[in-house]
């Protein structure tokens, strides 16, 4: 079986994969802005003591646990249309799916990392007079989300894996750019080979990086 | 637009109702190809669970020990847990039976449980390895001093109180296994989110197909977790190990 | 102003229906989602029944743009060249049209989107207003056409089978028990399993994502043949790896007829569309085209289909018809 290696050269690269690895790297990016932020408040209304607030965010952040991505992603794109009532391409749909999918798993990280903090310090902020509001805001969230760093991070590399899926959809990410860059040369083989060399080399150092910040972080406490 | 649930008795091939739901001879209905994608999500995840948890064990079990294996098993997590899945997939049925022919005989099925067996057990091993550690170190230091050797001690002591203790982080695995299974549909096996895709484009009626296919996933994912309850509840040592959810 | 009103009421009356239909059918499933599930499943109804017919070009008017679809492997037709690069037959095809509706519509800005479609979602992403057209390799059939509208058609097919020499296959019936590979989401999948149960050849039909897909199937021996629009297969052996291992052999299983795809019940747009193709055909620039794509050098390999035009495009030519081919 040969090889040929000239495959990895840097035009074939450059043109099919750069464009798709921007977009892989902008969804990451916006899905994991917009994932924490919803996730945030969804964390809010599990923990909160309303009906009204506690049981669509559970039945929310459940339904998304327990769904494929892929068939969320086929959800959304199917759904998204008649909802907004004007068009949008496959990636502003996996954008948005990323954002509403990854929401509910950052709320769960969220979540426990309120629950972590000692009670002492919301007794303490109460002593304080701060409002229910101003403890969240200044005293536990801030914590919180400082102690979940390094989970909220490995989350983001997963996240940044799960984009591969956006495939389903027809989406151009990275795994498409190197597929249409094997199949238009006829050298499949290389191209998926290259593909998880990437991948691997991006997620691994990354994953790195969070265990250095792990080491940090705990030294401090 | 209406709903319209009646395609499910369709032929599959002649597209027109059928008196019962189900076809005879050859010709199958919607409802009977998507119970028979349900069976091959099933039996994707069972048999990839199979090989996650036996391998997933092994290598967190490697990476407890104070030898040269530590860095094998590293290696392997390291390697199946930074690659997209979707890509390892890809891998295991394009790459690896070019460089070993002997695989190209083996099915899309077996490749694809292969990749999402490979790929879950890097979790499980993470997670093995995090339930060993919890243990208290006397209970391997008591182990050796009644005279066990390294292999009984795990089998006899070490790994049936990790192995409970992370029970459940696996109920977790087993379900995200049920919904990685949605991967194999990039090769072709036939399992329920390529019915979906195909179906759809055969009879138009997207909506109910996805949700009937949304709610079979579900319904698996929630089957799974009683399942897994009920094998807490089971291995439970009261006053030791073991919540009762 | 009675659009809201509309739609409560609507609701209203959908919520009965469906309460009565499943609820006296005894359905296991709907009885069996809880009560918020139910709603939201019912708001989707209220949203979708609510949306009003399709006007594209009102559409495109409004947004200044138009979703043209697009597929990445159907050679020569629609294929990607370069990333964000769709080009083909069908792709200049739909870039003349664009032209006609900036005319049509006096706005010469609107801009072209393009937007990815496979086999498997070309329909439905038409249908529910993501992509306004999509002129590629879509086969114009009656079923199809309860989903969507076809225009004129632009070429005729015929699904046949491409093996390898090696394995002296001439025709379907020499598959019998075999596996054979063909695209999901195509007439051909269909048609697949309709044959092999009418003759009794036991197939075993692999589904691949895509032609390109595919045809790695039969390259990689995981399948014995491939089925697909003539076409197709000989613009897949054209750029593979050694085209002389390959053959497309069997008897015309199915005549299709290749035709652009728009939304159903969108009469103005339909007329612009069909009025477009049928002057590219009277005024001979539809002949050059074909002999761009078919006939010449074409991108990524440089390299020629030589297919001359077939009888019945040229007597399609003389007399455009938007019906299907048989």
């Amino acid at each position: 079986m040969t090889f040929d290696f000239t495959f990895f050269s840097g035009s074939l690269l450059q043109t099919y994969v750069l464009h798709g690895f921007l977009f892989s790297l902008q969804l990451t990016v916006l899905a994991t802005c917009g994932g924490i932020v919803l996730g945030t408040v969804l964390a809010l209304m599990r923990l909160s003591q309303r009906a009204l607030f506690h049981w669509p965010a559970t039945v929310y952040v459940n339904g998304m646990r327990s769904i494929p991505l892929v068939m969320v992603l086929l959800w959304f794109f199917l759904l998204m249309p008649f909802l907004l009532g004007r068009s949008i391409g496959a990636e502003v749909s996996a954008v948005i799916t990323f954002i509403a999918f990854e929401a509910a798993f950052f709320c769960e990280i969220i979540r426990s990392g309120i629950q972590s903090i000692p009670k002492g310090q919301t007794s303490a902020a109460i002593a304080l007079g701060l409002s229910q509001q101003q403890t969240l805001r200044w005293i536990v969230l801030p914590q919180a989300l400082r102690n979940m760093t390094p989970i909220l991070l490995t989350q983001v590399i997963i996240l940044f894996q799960d984009t591969s899926l956006v495939y389903a959809i027809g989406a151009y990410d990275m795994l498409k750019g190197f597929e249409i860059a094997g199949k238009n040369s006829g050298r499949p083989v290389e191209a998926y080979l290259a593909a998880a060399l990437i991948y691997f080399l991006i997620c691994f150092s990354l994953s790195q990086l969070v265990r250095h910040l792990q080491q940090r972080t705990s030294f401090t406490k | 637009m209406a709903w319209d649930w009646q395609f499910f008795c369709n032929s599959t091939i002649t597209t027109e109702a059928t008196a019962s739901c189900f076809g005879k001879g050859g010709d199958i209905t919607y409802l009977q190809w998507m119970l028979s994608a349900w069976g091959w999500t099933v039996s994707v995840a069972a048999l990839a669970l199979v090989i996650a948890l036996l391998s997933g064990v092994a290598i967190g079990v490697l990476r407890t020990l104070a030898s040269r294996w530590k860095l094998v098993a590293m290696m392997w997590v390291e390697l199946f847990r930074n690659i997209p899945l979707l890509v390892q997939v890809f891998i295991w049925y394009h790459v690896v039976p070019a460089f070993i022919p002997a695989l190209q005989a083996l099915s899309s099925f077996l490749l694809a449980s292969i990749a999402l067996g490979l790929f879950t057990s890097a979790r499980i091993a993470e997670q093995v390895r995090s339930g060993i550690q919890a243990l208290p170190r006397g209970q391997s230091q008591a182990a050796s001093a009644l005279g066990l050797s390294l292999v009984q001690s795990y089998r006899y002591v070490i790994l049936p109180q990790s192995l409970r203790i992370i029970l459940p982080a696996l109920t977790s695995e087993v379900m995200n296994v049920v919904k990685n299974s949605s991967v194999a549909f990039a090769v072709s096996v036939t399992e329920l989110t390529l019915f979906a895709m195909q179906a759809q484009e055969e009879t138009a009626r997207g909506m109910e197909i996805y949700l009937a296919v949304t709610m079979l996933y579900v319904i698996t994912a929630l089957t799974l977790n009683r399942i897994m309850a009920w094998i807490e509840s089971m291995t439970q040592l009261p006053g030791v190990i073991g919540v009762k959810a | 102003m009675a659009y809201p009103v509309a739609l409560i009421l609507e609701e209203k009356a959908v919520r009965v229906v469906i309460n009565q239909y499943f609820f006296n059918q005894g359905c296991k499933i709907m009885k069996a989602l809880p009560l918020c599930m139910r709603t939201i499943a019912l708001a989707g109804i209220c949203l979708i029944s609510g949306i009003t017919q399709a006007d594209t070009l009102q559409k495109i008017t409004e947004s200044g743009a138009i979703t043209l679809g697009y597929r990445e492997s159907s050679i020569p037709f629609s294929y990607l060249a370069e990333p964000g690069k769709p080009s083909g037959f069908g792709v200049d095809i739909a870039n003349k049209i664009v032209e006609a509706v900036r005319k049509k519509t006096g706005k010469k800005d609107i801009k072209v989107v393009f937007q990815a479609v496979t086999s498997q979602n070309r329909l439905p992403l038409v249908a529910n207003g993501t992509v306004d057209l999509e002129c590629g390799s879509t086969t114009n059939n009656a079923t199809r056409a309860k989903e969507v509208s076809f225009a004129v058609n632009y070429f005729f097919a015929e699904s046949r089978l491409l093996v390898k020499k090696s394995a002296q296959i001439k025709r379907l019936g020499d598959l019998s028990n075999k596996t054979v590979a063909t695209t999901t989401g195509t007439t051909s999948f269909t048609q697949l399993r309709k044959l092999s149960l009418e003759k009794n050849l036991n197939l075993s039909v692999v589904p691949a994502k895509d032609h390109a897909d595919g045809f790695l199937l039969l390259e990689s021996g995981r399948a014995q043949a491939f089925m697909m629009d003539d076409v197709l297969l000989a613009g897949l052996v054209m750029n593979a790896k050694n085209p002389a291992e390959y053959e497309i052999v069997g008897e015309p299983l199915q005549t299709e007829a290749y035709a652009c795809v728009l939304r159903k019940d969108d009469a103005a747009f339909k007329v612009l569309v069909d009025e477009t193709l049928i002057g590219l055909m009277k005024s001979g620039e539809f002949e050059k085209l074909y002999k761009k794509w078919f006939e010449s050098a074409i991108p990524p390999n440089g390299k020629n289909l030589a297919l001359p035009m077939s009888q019945r495009l040229k007597e399609n030519l003389k007399s455009p018809s938007d019906q299907p081919a048989s």
